[in-house]
Order: C-alpha cells, then structure tokens, then sequence
C-alpha cells in the first residue's frame, strides 16, 4: 500500500513540474508588458497632466489595503479579549463564534453587503434602503484606476470593497462579547448572518452610503455611531432577551464570574489597538499626508487618555486599580475618537478619550446593576462611548450638534429594534439559549465536544 | 512506615524540599491543591464586584519513610514551612501499611 503510494506521489510530482514547465514556456518567447508598462499605460490614458497625482493614487491604493489588513487583525483582537474575559470552559465556543463572523462577515459582504451598503442610485427606498446584489468585476469599467471613484477617491473598486468588508464584520463581532458564555451556537451564527448582511449594512448606507444622514449633516468619521454604536445597540438588544448567566446576579449581590486569562485579555486589547491605526487611518480613504497624520495622532492620544483615566476612574471608584477596567478604557478611548479623529485638534482628543474612559466605567458598573450581563464590557465600550464619540464631535469638531444628536437616535434605535426582531424570531423558531446543564458544564463541551485546553 | 501529608504555602515548597533532602528524604510527591482551614479565604475584586475566594491554593507533599525517619521528616518539613502567620498548613502523619516499588517488585521497607 506504502509502495503504491509513493509511486503515485512521484507521477504526481512530475506530473505538476510538467505542467509548471509548458505553462511558462509560453511567456518566456513574447514580449508581454510589465506592471511598468502597464502602469504607464494607465497613467497617460487618464490624461498626462495627471501623471503626478498617479503617484499619490497609488500611494493611497497601498495604505488603503494594509488598513486592511490591519483592521483584519481587529478580529484576533476581539477573539483573544472575548477568550481572556470569559471562562476557560468556553474558549472554544468564542473562538469558533470569531472564525464565523470574519468569514460570513467577508461572504455576505461581497454577496449583497457592499452593494446594500453603497446602493449609489438603487435605492429600494431613497436615503433609506437599498438592497442589492453583489459585487461584481470592480476593475472593470476604469475601477482599477481613478475612474473607479473620480478624484475623490484615491483607491480602486476592490480596494474600497476590501476595506469595508472587513469593517462590517467588526460590527457583529461587538455583540458576540456580550452574549458569551450562554447563547447558542446555531442561533447565534443564523442571528450573526442577518445583523452583518443586512442591519449593518443598511444603518451603514444612511450615512456611508450617501443615504439620509449624510444628507442631514451627520458626521461620523470611522464609525463611532455607525460601527461601534450599531454593534453596541444590537448588542444590548439581544443581552436583554438572551438574559445574564446563570449565577451572575444572586440574592446576594452580584457574584462576578471571573476572565480565565487577563494575558490573552491584554493582547487582545494591544492588537485592537494596534488595528485601530488602520481602521481610523485606513478612513481618511487616501494617503493624504495631512489628515493621515492628524488621525494617527488623535487615535493614539484618545486611547491613552481612555487608558488613564480609567485607570485613576477605577482606582477612586472601585477603590483598586482593575486591569479589566484599563483595557476598557483603552477601547473607550479609541470609540471616542473614531467618529471624529480627522476633525479635533490633538488636544480635543486627548479630552475625549478621557472623558469616554471615565464613561466606561460607570457604564461598565451601572449595567452590572441593572443586571444586564455583558461578559466582556461591549455595550459599554461601543455602545456608550460610540455615543459619547459621536456627540463629542459636535462639541470639538465643528459638526451640528443636532445632527450628530440625530444620527445617533436614528442608528441606536435602528439598530436596537433591528435586533430585538430577529433574535425574538430566533428564540421562538430556534430558541437562543443552551439548557443550564449545557451552560454549567461549559460551551466547549456540550455545543462543541472539545476543549481548549488540553492537559497531556 | 508511615505517610508523611503535608498542606504548605505554594512559595514555601523549595525551602522546605531542601530541607528534607538535608535530613535524607530521598523522595516525594507534590501536588497543587486548594483549601482553607483557620485562615479562611480572601476577597478579590473582579469588573467592580468584590467576591470571596473560599479555597486559597496550597501545595500537597506526600513522602513515605520508615518509621524512625517519621518525626525528623514532620519536623523538618513544619520548620522550613513556617511563617509565623495564619495560613501556613499542617503536617499529618499516617500509618503505611505497605509499598512497593514497581521496577523491581522489592515490597514493604525495601521499597521506600
């Protein structure tokens, strides 16, 4: 049997080294164009005069995709916080509920997400909705050159596409912090599928897409109310449906139900961090030296005073200095900035990442009273800052206060009704919670039959 | 022979390992555990809500020795363990009716 395979890996190999061969052959003996010459060609055809501004275009093209990239690693970011905050007996679960929501994230962007959240002009109903298909050849018709967007837009038709597919999964990544520990897997991926395809996509095109809000003069840079905020809503919604975990809220008090790993917490927030650079940076949509430094700066600033202050918050609140609540306030810090982080001064950003610190952790504490159970401290951090964000830059950034006061009613309540619907539907078709045996013995375990750490 | 159990502080686990080997103990086995006696447990702070930790971690030493080996062992293993505050365990004694060592089938004292 060994002999036989063998013999059959070896016709294989030659048979892959032949064809390696014959398909090169070819190229060797023609004269084919270089990317040089075919980036030549692309710059004359859009005109001479333009040939500077080609470099700048391609510039901007690059940093756009290594925001990306950087906004991808967001999601390593979310699933190590998520893990690190929660029990070791259900690491599994929220590593797999993360592996979910990047891929449909990513699938049901290009199936009907970037269309749905950029209709341009089809619109079912117009500023409102626009539900349409997905992508298609976006080189074609002059999209990999600036005839994709005009001047206005320094990136091509699939680099605009990469860069917002990978923010619209971020949305739905927010609430599978706070329903950790106790939804169901199958219900939890239908639920996820319909929020990122659909309700992020249409708040989105309110605003990104040129819909409603845009139209009001809202302003939302990187999507403190329409990413975070969005995700914080819906969040917040499903938490109250789906209920705290079994044992959180007692007659005696509230008994925490303590994060397995402050390590993997910790590197969870540094990489979110670290991907902020590009969901914020990647926004400025160019390489436009000015603005993209100012961002950076603002983005960097607000974390750290979101970092601090929560920090000194914590420390006279809780009377000691709580980890938990510093890497909180890093992210609160961050979702201050986004809707604002091109239009503040460097030292607005610092006052609004601090306040959006101190935020957080009332918010953090006032939830727990209440006895919504959010694991991870999500709909404080997005939702509560993505709303103290989004106001701020009509108080430093020179946006209608009345707008941004708009925006936010509009996106928070859509979002949040949005929600409520489909995981009502869900819990009466599909039901949304594991049995208390299920949730005591762990997810891992009983969704999954395996666990994540493993002793050998 | 007897089985000489041992519940110390985690920390105090090489002290009293070195102390043993000075005394001639040539073996044990030890185990991570948790529990409380006198000392009780503590309370911890956790996203704003204190909680109380009941079963504070602790380190298990089991040795078997001979019979006359029994008390220099106890003793030295409650000296090199000893802090002086509440929490530093006890020292249990327990008849050992028989041993043998698996490599050799040698039972009873000649196993130890």
């Amino acid at each position: 049997m060994r002999e036989l395979l063998t013999k059959l890996s070896g016709l294989l190999l030659i048979a892959l080294l032949t064809a390696a061969v014959l398909d090169t052959t070819p190229a060797i003996g023609q004269d084919e164009a270089g990317p040089v010459d075919e980036y030549l060609e692309l710059v004359e055809s859009s005109g001479a005069e333009y040939a500077p501004a080609f470099d700048f275009f391609t510039v901007s093209m690059l940093w756009t995709v290594i925001a990306a990239a950087l906004v991808f690693i967001m999601h390593l970011g979310f699933a190590t916080l998520e893990s690190g905050l929660t029990q070791s007996k259900n690491t599994v679960n929220i590593l797999f509920k993360n592996v979910w929501i990047i891929s449909i994230g990513l699938i049901t962007y290009a199936v009907l997400g970037f269309n749905t959240h950029y209709p341009v002009d089809s619109w079912q109903i117009p500023g409102w909705l626009g539900i349409n298909g997905p992508i298609g050849d976006l080189n074609a018709d002059g999209g990999d050159g600036w005839g994709y967007g005009g001047l206005s837009l320094a990136m091509t038709g699939y680099g605009d596409f990469i860069f917002q597919a990978m923010f619209a999964a971020t949305a739905a990544t927010i609430v599978s912090g706070a329903v950790a520990e106790r939804i169901k897997l199958t219900s939890f991926m239908v639920y996820s599928t319909i929020l990122v395809a659909f309700g992020y996509t249409i708040a989105g095109s309110w605003h990104w897409g040129g819909g409603w809000l845009s139209d009001i003069g809202f302003y939302d840079f990187a999507g403190s109310t329409v990413v975070h905020g969005f995700g914080g809503a819906a969040a917040l919604a499903a938490v109250l449906i789906l209920g705290p975990r079994a044992g959180k809220y007692t007659a005696d008090g509230i008994k925490p139900i303590v994060g397995h790993s402050m390590p993997l917490a910790a590197i969870g927030v540094f990489l979110l961090f670290f991907g902020w650079f590009g969901f914020n940076g990647g926004s400025v949509l160019s390489a436009n030296p000015g603005p993209l430094g100012l961002v950076f700066t603002t983005t960097a600033l607000a974390a750290a005073a979101g970092g601090i202050s929560s920090i000194i918050t914590s420390m006279v609140v809780l009377k000691k200095p709580d980890l938990s609540m510093a890497l909180n306030g890093l992210l609160a810090g961050l979702v201050s900035i986004t809707a604002g982080a091109d239009s503040v001064s460097p030292f607005a950003s610092v006052l609004m990442g601090a306040i959006g610190g101190v935020i957080v952790v009332f918010s953090i504490i006032f939830l727990d009273k209440i006895k919504i159970d959010d694991p991870v401290g999500a709909i404080s951090v997005h939702g509560t800052c993505g709303i103290w964000g989004t106001i701020a830059v009509g108080i430093f950034g020179g946006a209608s206060l009345s707008s941004q006061i708009i925006g936010v009613l509009g996106v928070y309540i859509f979002a949040f009704v949005f929600s409520y619907i489909v995981f009502l539907l869900i819990k009466v078709t599909m039901g949304v919670r594991v049995s208390s045996e299920e949730e005591s013995r762990g997810l891992d375990i009983s969704e999954h039959g395996q666990e994540a750490y493993n002793i050998s | 022979m007897k089985l000489v159990v041992a519940i110390i502080k985690p920390f105090k686990l090489e002290e009293v390992k070195e102390s043993l080997s000075e005394v001639g103990i040539e073996g044990m086995t030890v185990t991570e555990v948790k529990g409380f006696g006198r000392q009780k447990g503590h309370t911890e702070i956790y996203r704003g809500s204190e909680y109380t930790v009941d079963f504070l971690p602790k380190v298990k030493i089991e040795i078997a020795v001979q019979d006359d080996a029994v008390t220099v062992a106890a003793q030295a293993i409650a000296k090199s363990a000893k802090t002086g505050k509440i929490g530093d365990g006890k020292v249990f004694v327990l008849p050992l009716e028989d041993a043998i060592r698996i490599r050799t089938d040698e039972s009873g004292e000649s196993a130890l």
